[in-house]
This record gives C-alpha cells, structure tokens and sequence, in this order.
C-alpha cells in the first residue's frame, strides 16, 4: 500500500469561510494545509446571501450592545452570552479587515459599507428593525469567500482540492493529524500536523428538503463523536422560513429586509399575528413555525402545502441591484419574475446551531467540565461555541465563521512553539485503508441511494420543525433499521478514479451516526426553545432545560449529559416580537 | 407534468476501459427537474459508476458545468423541459478527462494564478473601511459574480488553439482587481496579462459571453481591460 506523507504545522479540514479565515491567522506563524473536498471557492460558504452582520452604524445608530441582546434574544436565552458578546464586538474590526482583505462589499452613497435589514435584527433592544447586515448583493458568502481564498493564495497557504478526510487522529488526547484519500486518484495520505482545525460546515443532508448543498453531510463531526468526544446541542437545526416550494433552494431573508412580506392563502399578512412589532422580520424559528401553522390550518396557497413571498411591491431597482441572484433563481427555477408574481416557499432545512464543542478560543471541549484535546480546534457551523444557541439570527452564521475561524487560528498558532509533531501509527493507516475497502467491495442487496432517501424522509417527517415523543421513538427504531440496511450496502464502482458512489456510501454512515444523535439529543430535551419545538412540551422550561445537550458515544449507545448556559448581562425573558 | 427524456453520455471509465463509450439512459423527469437530478436518478437506478461534480445544485459552486447538447452549462441550472427530449451530455470540451463527465480542471486554475488573482494594497490600512463609490463599486459588480466554472475558458476556440492562452475566466479575474479602485498593482498585473498568450489574443469571439452561466458579458470586460493596457503604454501582442 503507498502512501503519502504531508507534514504541515497547521491543517484546516474545509475551504469554506471559517477554514480560509483560520489560515490566514495560521500562515503567519507557520506551515499550513488546507484540505477541501471540493474546489475551495465551491464550499457552500459561496452560498449565502443576504449579509453578514456587525454594528457599523453606516446607515443608522447602531451599538454592539443591541446586536448582543439580539443575538441572545434570537438564541432563545440558549447562547452562551460571554461568547455572544465577543462576536458582536468582535464584529466591527472583522468586517473591516475583510473590507481591506478586498471584499467587494456593496457601498452607501458616502462609499461606506452598505447595510440592511434581517430578521431580529433590532435597534434600542427590541424597539424597532435595524440596518445591520453588511452585504454583497445577494451573493455575501460568495464575495467573502473569493476574497480570503485569494488572501489565502496571496499568502501562500496549500491547498489540496479533492481530499476526503477519512479520519482525524487522536491519541493519548492529543490531536495527531488526518488520514485522507485524493478522491481523482484513489490515493491515501496522511497529514501530520501540531494543530488540526476542523471547519467542515454544516450537515443539512440528512434532511430531505434542504437550502444545503450535496457536499454538507457532516462527516467530520461523527469522526470526532465515535471516538468519544461530545457533539453539542444538535437537537437545535434551523429551518429557514423561505425556501422555493419543491427545490428548498434559498430565497435569502434580505428580501424581506427589503420590503418583502409573507402572505396567505387569503391574502393575509400573516406574520402580524405571530410577530405584531417586527412582523415579517422576526426570527427564522417563529416564522418558519408560523407558515407551517398556517399550511396546518388549511392557509396555505390554494390550501396546498406552500405560502407565498410578495416582492412586487419592492422597488424593481432595488430588486436589480441588491437581490439580483434570488430574482435569477426565481425566473431559472420557477419561471415566474418576482416583480410580477409572488414567490411559492416553504421552510427549508438550513443551519446546524449544534456541533462540535468549542471554548471562545475554538479549543475543542472533551468534556463539559471545560477540558480540551490538545491541538484539535473546530469553528464555523461544525462547531458549537455556542453563539446561537437554540436559533441563530440571519447574518451571524458568517459572522461566526469569520469571527471564530481568526480566533481559533489565533490560538493554534499560539501554542505551535510548545507542541509536539503528531504521528499517525500505521495501525491506523492499516484500518482506514481496509474500511475504505471493505466499503468498496460491498455486494449487498440495498443501494445507497435507497438508504439515503429513507433518512432523509424520516428525518424530515419526524425531526423537522414540529417535534414528538411518539414520533421521535418510531424515528430512533427507524434509524436502528437503516443502519443494519446501511451494512448491507452494495457499491457498483469498484474503481479507485474519482468514486464518488464509495464516497457517497462514506458519507451516509457519518449521516446515519448524526441523525441518531440529532434524535436522541430532541426526544430527550422537554421542551420547546428556538428551532426545537415539541408539540408535546409546548413551552419553554427554564427552570429544567436552559442548558446545553453533550452527547457522547457510550457503551450501549448515547449517553447525554448537560452543561449550564453561560448568562451575563441578559436574564431570560419571554421572547416576543 | 412529468415525461420521458433520453440521456446519451458520453463514458469514460478509465480503470474499466479506457475506451470512450455513448451510453443511453431513458428516465421520466417532471417539468420543475434539472439535467442534474437526471445525472443523480440515473446513478441512483441505473448506473452507480456514472460520476460527475455536483455540489450545491443551484447555480452559485460552479461544480457541475459540462456540455450539454452542445452548449456548455451549468447541470442544475439547466431545466430538462427547456431541452429536446433527447439530451446528449459531455464533459467540458478541451481539457483532459478524468472519468465520465469529470476533468481535469488543473490546467484553468493555473491560469487563474497567473494573474495575480487577489487584492494588491500594501498602503497601511485605515481604520475603518476604505471608501469607494457606488459607482465605482459597480464597474466591478458583473465581474465578481464570476464562479469558476470553466464554462468560458473551454468553450474559447482560442483557449482550443492554444493551451498556453490565459483565456476569459482568468482575464476576468485581472479585470475584477485592474477596476478595483482599492488595488494598487496594475502595472504588475498588466504585465501579467499583456504577454504572448494574454489578453490580446481574445478575438471577440464571444463564445464565452454565449455560454456564461451567470450571463456576464466577459468579452466587454476583456475589450476594456485592453483598452486599460493601451492607455498604460502595455502595447503589441502576437502579430
């Protein structure tokens, strides 16, 4: 078996925007290594597009202080408000430093950063909307995440595009470097390191209607978890409340920021009952609930399963200049153009609050007693710091990346005088390279394909937006199921060129292990906070449950144990729009 | 409204055969389904070899461009009722092929590296942004929609002839920073691009304008960009 060895001081798992902004910080202090299973500029950080939030006050008084409270207001009081504070701070002299980096924000007519309005996003702690998101158009991700790849480039950091991780290698709680295969070729490597820094993204596949792209699966997070260490709050998953009817395609919240409003079957405007203060701006959890309740009642468009989004009364040069690619995706995808038809949606799958544990410095959490994995960092939507809590606000999931990816580089590269090079046994190598094998040789009955479909389906009936005992049991019974099918997989590509069917098949074992936590993590927690909302627990209960989720891999299964909310300056309050 | 559609592809299975092979699969898609979810249905049913690129399936990673009856697009952007029923699908012309529907694409991103692909300012930075125009913000805009798909640079019978041609994605890219009003290296990046196999080779062909999935009007770009290069005193190219 060849194999190929890389050693660098740092390697980053994901291109995405977390990924790049950690090693731009890395770089500086050492060698750096970043591995992609894409194209860089392909990670799905390309596709956001409303805004990435920081009081700049460009387009009217804003503070820090606001964008915190709102930010633990939105989280439904599940944030840990000491991390919450460091972002929103944190926010200004970040996005400045993109705009030097050369991201091609839009400008106000002074050539500032132009601002928006976005869901939760309010001035004077709750009093009215205010202009907060910092955007590209409608393509934010995407200008971001070209401006600190070709940082990246600038500075010299190593890509390798097309790597599959297979493995991140712990031992003796330290961090030791990842195991890899180059998916053009088939080849394995490894990648010894001081420092690993996992910034894979979200995992929005393991639901059937998703704004998240094929490539979001989560595998690096179930890496982590079968070895034992905690994943966070992953009963909490964000639907987002506009995603085009049939497709779940994106339809970014920025289109309500510019006018955009909700309507019913009846013609009602609907989101003045749920929301009467901020109306169709409220946060991502009500609305989505919101049209959901509507369908339920027989409101939906025509009573069908989907609500409309009315732009026609939006400004036909607003539409141009700031929302050109959701108009695009509407006349490509639906054949209708927003300034004369209303938009058909409906809530999609969008955002994993849960993830990897993390302290503020990106430090991955072994424990809720704070101890760390020597080396091993995480940031972006992999990990949990956790800034969201039980809903995050639109604009801060790339605020989180850029934030948190700096400041987890930054403290890699601290440490990296002190540690010590990993080492990848070749016991380890041995074993990776015979699973990938054993997958590869598979001759059963059931194809990926079908076994994928079942999860998504059960996922997505029983562990979306609206939540239940009775159902969540039937779903953790189901996921038993399809794991024994999921061993009896058959792959047809035998080759070792660009596999993608055993990829595939890689991939949904990692999603069978997330959804199992996913489930185990919602059918515990009693109660309903944010995007977690059990029918049967109607209320929010902070007397048992403000606290976060850490589940373990146990012996017999999942293990849960829980960890108090850190709170500072806001005490939970009723949360109201 | 579903219906039948045929899907000739164009295989390449190199660990199998390295002969090229049209294979034809016929499937029912409704009226609202992409080439791309044909591609996913028949790996999912039909065929679990059949390989290609595909990430976030809505026009914005730039992973699924191929050639698609003739035309090089984006496979889920391309709507199956906007096509004949028979739909004959490629990879991308002019680059080597790795398997099926994938290439190489190593040779386009090179090109890209070549010009100086990043924000250029070493003047000490503010303290708060630098200050630009909507108007000068705007001269960029058409530019930085740019996904690298490969669309343009494979379908440019210039780029066919010679490999060795920058071609539009990249000379995109130069124009996105040399009208940037924040870069401060457009005598280094001219040079860059004003060789023997830079900008003045693109003989308005327009193809890649025909092709771009984000409808960018790229030769306009590329006729300014000389124009820029002229006045600069950056003159000549191949006679």
């Amino acid at each position: 078996m060849e194999i190929n060895k890389h050693y660098f001081d740092t390697v980053i798992i994901g291109s995405g925007l977390a990924g790049c902004r950690a090693a731009i910080e890395c770089i500086n202090h050492g060698t750096v290594g970043v591995l992609s299973k894409l194209y860089p500029t392909r990670s799905h950080s390309t596709a956001a597009q409303g805004g990435i939030g920081a009081a700049l006050g460009n387009e009217e008084e804003d503070s820090p202080e606001w964008h915190t409270y709102d930010t633990v207001k939105g989280s439904d009081f599940l944030g840990d408000q000491d991390a919450i504070e460091i972002m929103c701070y944190d926010a200004i002299p970040t996005i400045i430093e993109l705009e030097h980096m050369g991201v091609p924000f839009s400008r106000t007519p002074e050539g500032k950063i132009a601002q928006r309005r976005f869901g939760g996003h309010t001035r004077d702690f709750g009093k009215a909307p205010v202009r907060r998101a910092c955007y590209s158009a409608d393509r934010t991700g995407h200008a971001v995440l070209f401006a600190l790849y070709e940082q990246c480039q600038l500075k010299g950091v190593k890509f390798f595009q097309e790597f599959q991780v297979l493995d991140i290698v712990i031992e003796n709680n330290k961090v030791q470097g990842i195991i890899a295969v180059n998916i053009k070729n088939g080849s394995l490597h490894i990648f010894e390191s001081k420092a690993v820094i996992v910034a894979s993204g979200g995992y929005g596949k393991v639901f059937k209607v998703t704004s998240n792209a094929y490539a979001s699966t989560g595998e690096c997070l179930s890496m982590l978890f079968r070895q034992g260490l905690p994943l966070e709050d992953m009963e909490f998953f964000q639907f987002h409340p506009t995603g085009l009817y049939g497709l779940g395609i994106l339809i970014t919240e920025g289109a309500r920021g510019e006018g955009g409003i909700l309507i019913n079957g009846k013609g009602e405007r609907f989101m003045e009952r749920y929301a009467p203060t901020i109306k169709d701006l409220a946060p991502r959890d009500m609305v989505s609930r919101a049209i959901l309740i509507e369908i339920r009642e027989g409101r939906g468009i025509d009573g069908k399963d989907y609500v409309y989004l009315d732009l026609r009364h939006v400004d036909k040069k607003i539409l141009h200049e700031r929302l050109p690619e959701i108009t695009t995706f509407c006349k490509i995808y639906m054949g209708i153009d927003p300034s004369e038809a209303p938009i058909p949606i409906v809530p999609t799958a969008h955002y994993a609050m849960g993830g990897i544990p993390t302290d503020n410095d990106g430090r991955v959490l072994r424990d809720i007693d704070g101890s760390i994995v020597e080396g091993l960092y995480a940031a972006g939507e992999c990990a949990c710091v956790s800034v969201h809590g039980a809903n995050r606000l639109g604009c801060n999931s790339l605020l989180d990346t850029v934030v948190f990816g700096r400041r987890a580089g930054k403290s890699a590269s601290s440490t990296l005088k002190n540690a010590i090079k990993g080492k990848v046994k070749k016991e380890r190598i041995s074993l990776i390279a015979d699973c990938v094998d054993m997958i590869r040789k598979s001759n059963g009955k059931e194809t990926v394909a079908s076994v994928r479909r079942d999860l998504q389906t059960a996922m997505m009936d029983k562990c979306s937006v609206f939540r239940k005992e009775e159902e969540l049991s039937v779903l953790l019974e189901e996921l038993q199921a399809l794991k024994e099918r999921y061993k009896d997989i058959s792959i047809t590509d035998k080759s070792t060129t660009f596999n993608t069917e055993l990829l595939d098949a890689i991939e949904l074992g990692h999603m069978l292990t997330l959804s199992e936590v996913i489930a185990s993590c919602a059918l515990h927690r009693k109660e309903s906070r944010g995007a977690h909302c059990r029918e049967d627990y109607p209320k929010r209960d902070d007397e048992n449950w403000l606290k976060h989720t850490f589940a373990f891999q146990g012996d017999k299964g999942i293990t849960l144990k829980y960890k108090p909310v850190k709170l500072t300056r806001f005490k939970p309050e009723e949360r109201k729009y | 409204m579903s219906k039948y559609y045929t899907f000739k592809i164009k295989r390449y299975l190199p660990d199998e055969n390295p002969k090229i092979r049209w294979d034809v699969f016929r499937l029912k898609l409704n009226s609202m389904e992409r080439v791309l979810d044909g591609l996913v249905k028949i790996k999912e049913t039909m065929d679990g070899t059949l390989t290609f690129r595909k990430s976030c399936a809505h026009g914005v990673c730039g992973s699924c461009a191929m050639k698609i009856n003739g035309k090089n697009r984006l496979a889920c952007q391309t709507l199956v009722k906007d096509l004949p029923e028979k739909i004959e699908i490629e990879p991308l012309p002019s680059l080597p092929v790795i398997k099926d529907l994938v290439v190489d694409m190593t040779l386009f991103f090179q090109k890209n590296d070549k010009v100086l692909p990043y924000l250029i300012n070493e003047e000490p930075p503010p303290e708060r942004e630098r200050i630009q125009s909507p108007e000068d913000q705007h001269k960029i805009l058409e530019s930085i929609t740019c996904i690298m798909c490969g669309s343009c640079t494979t379908s440019c019978p210039v780029f066919w002839t010679d490999k060795e041609y920058l071609g539009p994605s990249a000379l995109l890219k130069a124009y996105r920073f040399l009208f940037d009003t924040r870069d401060r290296a457009i005598e280094e990046r001219l040079e860059a691009v004003t060789g023997e196999h830079g900008v003045w080779r693109c003989h308005s062909i327009f193809n890649c304008v025909e092709v771009c999935p984000k409808e960018i009007d790229i030769t306009k770009h590329i006729l300014k960009l000389k124009r820029l290069a002229v006045k600069k005193g950056f003159k000549g190219g191949p006679e």
